[in-house]
């Protein structure tokens, strides 16, 4: 049931980077230690505490100079390969058609990752879970909408009704194609049978860093058949270590801090 | 439920979040992050962003005194609740967040005031009044080490009052009140050597 | 800003000219965006790079760093020549019409107007201004011909001015090539018809030129001939890059001026009051009015001690020696041991000035260095390791101060469009953080008591400077402030309402007389204000105020023809209904609403003694036409006048800055640009020390276009020395270093037939803070333009080399 979705409109994206940072303000995600390596872009990879971030691409081609720039992140597909490779079932589709990750449920064993095909998933290795864009499900269901839309000045983001967001992409690809763009698309409709993030593009999808084809990988869906009738019997498996870890990340907590009050 | 940038306002503040959830058939979700919005119960300051002459509304939440977050006022009319990345940050002016997401105050911060003396290759701290004190004695002494009461014009006398000795920058970062003030002082002690952003 | 950010959604045509506007100011391409997608506005971006602005136009125009005014000039030229101009506005509100005297000329072979002379004073050039001016019957009226026949006139002046501004030149010079001008210059003109609006919105990338000033006067010029001046979606909008610069330059922290811009008194000219405001005061426009908003200011700055008798306290403000005091001639004088010390208030020279390395070696000559910040910046700690300094040998005391953040304190910030926000106080600053205001208070009272206690030289210039600002608990009373810089009756303390108010006797004072009215009611001062609008063309008029009298756009007489119909119906400012014989409004009308709009329509531009736009001005130190010149720092003689130098008026500060021989010219073979991004702010002191944006931008880096790269064999991401003839010192080459950023988005441009490559540096990295990186601004010269002495920061040459 996705009733509401965030429309990436990447022929508006003037690359300012409002909804990176105001992702990890709303999300209070630290800062990654990064460097310079000849693109504006950065963090190099998502990760626990990278959900979100824009992809600059650059490209001459037939004397035209192109440099496409979009916001990128975790997709919210409908078929979404993380669910379906999740042992625990820690990954479900949320009331708000979000897909969202259980904290409590999480083992940290990465499967979902491994299966992402937009990669965007992240390891926290504090927590031992995997860690990924929630789509703001806390300001979503607060009336509020996501905070990377909010802040976009150009309307390259905007969330909204589903039939609405659709119908403005169809025009705003028709406006394009007919402005110079044979190539622009919507893109995440049909791929993964539809994500709550639905972009508009001006050009090929592999042009602006997404893949081509998105889909869950044939392994997964393996997995997921044979696999899923027996979850149960994993979750409480992997309760029994989720708790001891638990524990003792506790202890560890309480010896570091100690020692930290100790040195002061 | 059409959204508006304007329901954030809505619902910050001391109004209680109330979710109300309709579905059949898809969880809530469960754990953390839920409805429990971490801006419930603050106050807000509209305040303006500091980073560029557009001028945006920016909203601080604050809860016991201290910001828990910063983000677009949907009601300026300019910005209408969007900011760039700087804007977006500002908080981070404050706290930054470690590894594991807890905010601490910017180590980075000046919290105090520091003295640095000739020769010395480290500040001490210092207190306000002693500073203050230190520095005014020092604008003192160039000041009347080098102020200019008159200049000869074609062999006339003129009142300049001025003193070239003593620079004065700034600043576009400051209020025009603060800046009024500035101007004043300035023109006071007699310099003429003043100048700020706008030819930087 | 003529206009103000929301109105760009009426523009039909953007032109963004030396000004990265979604970088450098992305909210604005909100206001672009929305007029691109409702009207089918186009938007054309001319820079050297590629940037971000140009990732999203209609159309990107390459040209090289310093050419902007022949870019503009062919725009003249391309309107002239196609008669694109909007005939009837240039008519009745510019001053098209006017005969200029006959000894006026243009020298092509040497690049000057009539009237030049040396000024040896200055190292430089300047103009006798005789030839510049109006001609004028017995009476002293302006002689016009309505026809424009007369070769005198300045319509028929203009055109032979820019007659060489051709398509196929301006291409030589800037490296755009042909087609791609001509499009540019085709689209822009369509905003020449009556009912489009064209928008030039520019930055530093104009400015900061030896010729900067010409440049802003080619725009106003262009504007003028479109007739998109006063006009809703037009506009000259000079986008400014911090929150406060504007607040800043209208309370006049520049040496120049006094608050409201008003000169400041020089020795020579005016040794008294009187002498002041003889020569100060126009006749006719808006100036007129000058006398009453001096002694005003005069009342707020010396209270009861300003009196009639005493030339309202007139000779206690200091005078200039008729000699540049701004921020190269400080840093000249200090190198000369002239400066003792130096106050920064959230200011970072040794960063964003020009010849920066050789600024901080200068303020080892200080005895003393105060700096208020919110972080340690590079200026205060010029004397550490880092700096390559050794402290040993420095003997200046530093003090820096904690400041507060912006929102850890309350006060009025005014931003492009001239709005006058209130920003409140969300939390109390850390430790023992103040803010500036309460440090000012503090320190100059501090000040006060010790003059009045020891004495000293004038130390009645300091005792009686009015000064009562304290509030409670130790705290400073802002409303004392806004009182003082709104106006009061001085008699009963009642708030003026504006600055029509204000009186010549001294019953008034008024801090600023246009801020007069921003704060003139105690209960909802007009600055606080925050109701939208809810219908209307987005004047805002009841949101925060904006000077002058909460105008939203200037000269908005200009919005609307003679008989005072709007120019374009659908966006009406302001309009003269017929039936009633009245102004209807949308804005506060810019002009006196009680004549008959014919008679308005003379003086659309009020501040000026002449009332119309200015195409020809007499008023500029460097000619009353903009000419191209080429940067000081330059790869390629002029192509249009071959005996030119550079902006001859241009005050020569160091004689070793600049790039002369052929020999030099080959050690610095490639134009350097300076730029900022989005993700840092100006000397970057600030966002250097935040975690979230360090992660994004995190080290300094260097711009190279492939086929540079290519050649000298520099990988992304190698290392990168970047030389220029700043460092160039007692025979041996210093550098700074870089890494390397080699991108498609820069292109060598064809100049003159000649390959010339683009190098680009962000300007923001400094030795101090979380993040660190060598300072690009040691590289640039310490060169300035005549009117303004900004520096040239954007154009000039360097070598580059790749380390290891």
């Amino acid at each position: 049931m996705k009733t509401q979705i965030c429309l990436i409109d990447a022929s508006k994206c003037i690359g300012c980077r409002g909804c990176q940072s105001a992702c990890k303000q709303w999300n209070q995600l630290p800062a990654v230690e990064t460097e310079f390596t000849g693109t504006y872009e950065n963090p190099p990879r998502y990760s626990c505490s990278t959900w979100t971030k824009v992809v600059f691409r650059e490209y001459r081609e037939n004397g035209r100079l192109q440099w496409l720039m979009s916001k990128q992140g975790c997709m919210h597909c409908t078929d979404a390969a993380c669910k379906l490779a999740c042992p625990t079932g820690a990954i479900y589709h949320t009331d708000e058609g979000t897909v969202t990750i259980d904290e409590i449920r999480c083992i940290g064993c990465n499967y979902c990752a491994a299966a992402c095909p937009f990669n965007v998933i992240g390891f926290d290795r504090f927590t031992n879970r995997a860690k990924k864009c929630t789509f703001c499900y806390d300001r979503l269901v607060n009336g509020m909408e996501p905070s990377c839309s909010a802040v976009c000045p150009t309307d390259s983001l905007v969330f909204g009704n589903e039939r609405e967001i659709i119908a403005k992409a169809q025009n705003r690809v028709d406006h394009l194609r007919k402005n110079g763009n044979p190539e622009a698309r919507i893109y995440g409709l049909d791929e993964v049978d539809g994500t709550a993030m639905l972009y508009v593009l001006a050009d090929k999808p592999e042009k602006y860093g997404l893949p081509a084809d998105p889909r869950v990988p044939f392994g997964t869906r393996v997995w997921n058949a044979i696999y899923g009738p027996l979850r149960f019997l994993v979750v409480i498996a992997v309760g029994f270590g989720l708790w001891a870890n638990i524990t003792k990340n506790r202890e560890l907590d309480r010896a570091k801090e100690e020692t930290q009050k100790g040195s002061e | 439920m059409e959204l508006t940038r304007r329901s954030f306002l809505k619902l910050a503040g001391v109004t209680a979040a109330a979710a109300s959830l309709t579905s059949v058939g898809y969880r809530k979700a469960a754990a953390d992050p839920g409805e429990r919005l971490r801006i419930r119960y603050t106050q807000e300051f509209h305040t303006i962003c500091t980073f560029c002459g557009v001028g945006c509304g920016i909203i601080c939440n604050v809860r016991d005194g201290v910001i828990v977050n910063a983000e677009g006022d949907p009601d300026h009319p300019v910005n209408e609740g969007t900011l760039c990345s700087k804007g977006s940050s500002i908080s981070n002016v404050s706290y930054t967040f470690d590894e594991k997401g807890k905010p601490r105050p910017n180590p980075k911060r000046l919290t105090d005031v520091l003295y640095r003396a000739p020769g010395s290759d480290s500040y001490e701290v210092k207190d306000w009044d002693w500073a203050l004190d230190k520095i005014a004695r020092r604008i003192k002494e160039s000041r009347d080490r080098t102020h200019e009461a008159t200049a000869m014009v074609d062999g006339e006398e003129v009142t300049v009052n001025r003193t070239k000795a003593i620079g004065w920058l700034g600043s576009a970062f400051c209020t025009g009140e603060e800046n009024y003030l500035f101007h004043k002082m300035a023109r006071a002690i007699g310099i003429v050597s003043m100048d700020h952003c706008a030819r930087l | 800003m003529t206009n103000h950010w929301i109105d760009y959604q009426h523009s039909d045509v953007f032109m963004a000219i030396g000004g990265n506007t979604a970088e450098n100011h992305p909210i604005s391409m909100k206001w672009i965006e929305k007029a691109r997608e409702e009207k089918g506005a186009k938007l054309i971006t001319v820079d050297p790079r590629f940037n971000r602005t140009a990732a999203v136009s209609d159309l990107y125009v390459p040209l090289r760093p310093g050419t902007n005014t022949a870019y503009l000039g062919g725009l003249a030229h391309y309107i002239l020549e196609n008669n694109l101009y909007h005939r009837e506005y240039v008519e009745h509100y510019t001053n098209a019409t006017y005969l200029i005297e006959e000894g006026f000329e243009f020298d092509d072979v040497a690049g000057v107007f009539s009237g030049i002379e040396d000024d040896p004073a200055r190292n430089a050039k300047k103009y006798d201004r005789t030839t510049w001016q109006y001609q004028r019957d017995e009476d002293g009226n302006v002689k016009k011909d309505p026809f424009m026949q007369d070769p005198n006139c300045v319509m028929n002046l203009m055109r032979e001015h820019f007659r060489n501004y051709s398509i196929e030149n301006v291409s030589q010079i800037t490296g755009c090539p042909v087609d791609t001008l001509e499009e540019s210059y085709r689209m822009f003109s369509t905003t020449g018809k009556p009912e489009r609006a064209g928008n030039i919105l520019y930055a530093m990338g104009i400015t900061q030129f030896t010729h900067g000033a010409q440049n802003v006067r080619a725009i106003g010029l262009v504007q003028l001939l479109l007739g998109n001046m006063g006009r809703a979606g037009g506009g000259v909008n000079a986008q400014r890059g911090q929150s406060n610069v504007q607040g800043a330059t209208d309370m006049a922290i520049l040496y120049h001026i006094i608050p409201g811009y008003m000169g400041t008194p020089q020795q020579a000219a005016h040794p008294t009051l009187g002498d002041y405001i003889e020569k100060e005061t126009p006749e006719t426009g808006w100036w007129s009015n000058k006398p009453r908003y001096l002694i005003s200011l005069l009342k707020a700055f010396y209270g009861e001690n300003a009196t009639a008798d005493n030339q309202f306290a007139y000779q206690w403000l200091p005078k200039l020696d008729g000699k540049d005091a701004s921020h190269i001639a400080m840093y000249k004088n200090m190198s000369k041991g002239e400066v003792e010390g130096m106050i920064c208030w959230a200011d970072n020279p040794a960063v964003s000035g020009p010849t920066a390395g050789a600024k901080r070696e200068y303020s080892a000559k200080m005895k003393w260095l105060v700096s208020v910040d919110l972080f340690e910046n590079e200026t205060a700690s010029f004397w550490k390791r880092e700096a390559g300094a050794n402290p040993e040998e420095i003997d200046t005391e530093v003090f820096i101060l904690p400041a507060a953040a912006s929102y850890e304190r309350e006060g009025n910030k005014a931003n492009s469009g001239r709005w006058i926000q209130w920003q409140w106080k969300a939390q109390e600053p850390p430790g023992n953080c103040k803010s500036d205001l309460w440090i000012v208070n503090e320190l100059f009272k501090k000040l006060q008591k010790i003059y009045e206690e020891e004495g000293g030289a004038v130390p009645e210039q300091i005792t009686k400077m009015a000064w009562d600002y304290d509030g409670n608990d130790g705290q400073v009373d802002i409303v004392k402030v806004c009182k003082d810089i709104n106006g009061y009756n001085v008699n009963n303390g009642s708030l003026v309402n504006n600055f029509l108010d204000l009186q010549l006797d001294g019953s008034t004072a008024c801090g600023n007389w246009l801020y007069s009215g921003y704060y003139n009611d105690l209960d909802n001062p007009p600055t606080k204000r925050r109701t939208p609008e809810k219908e209307g063309i987005g004047s805002h008029l009841d949101w925060s105020f904006a000077w002058p009298l909460n105008r939203r756009i200037v000269y908005n007489r200009a919005s609307a023809d003679p008989s005072g119909k709007p120019w374009n119906p659908d966006v009406p400012q302001v309009w003269w209904d017929e039936d009633e014989g009245k102004w209807k409004t949308n804005d506060v009308p810019d002009f006196n609403v009680n004549i008959p709009p014919q008679q308005s329509a003379e003086i659309p531009f009020i501040m000026l003694p002449e009332g119309q736009g200015r195409l020809f001005s007499a008023f500029v130190n460097d000619g009353p036409f903009p000419a191209h010149y080429e940067p000081a720092d330059s790869p390629v003689p002029n192509l249009l006048y071959p005996e030119a130098t550079y902006n001859p008026i241009s005050q020569r500060f160091y004689e070793d800055h600049v790039v002369e021989t052929e020999e030099e010219k080959e050690r610095y073979p490639y134009v350097l640009t300076t730029y900022r991004v989005v993700e840092h702010y100006q000397s970057g002191i600030m966002t250097r020390n935040m975690p979230w944006l360090i992660e994004m931008m995190p080290e300094f880096f260097v711009e190279i276009d492939e086929e540079l790269a290519d050649k000298l064999g520099i990988a992304n991401g190698d290392r990168v020395a970047i030389e220029s003839k700043r460092l160039y010192n007692n025979g041996e080459q210093d550098s700074i270093e870089a890494k390397a950023c080699v991108t498609k988005r820069l292109q060598p441009l064809m100049i003159n037939g000649q390959k010339k490559h683009i190098v680009g540096l962000p300007f923001h990295w400094g030795y101090m803070g979380k993040s660190t990186g060598a300072v690009a601004n040691d590289l640039t010269p310490s060169v300035g333009d005549p009117n303004t002495t900004i520096p040239e920061f954007k154009a000039s040459l360097c070598n580059i080399r790749r380390v290891g």
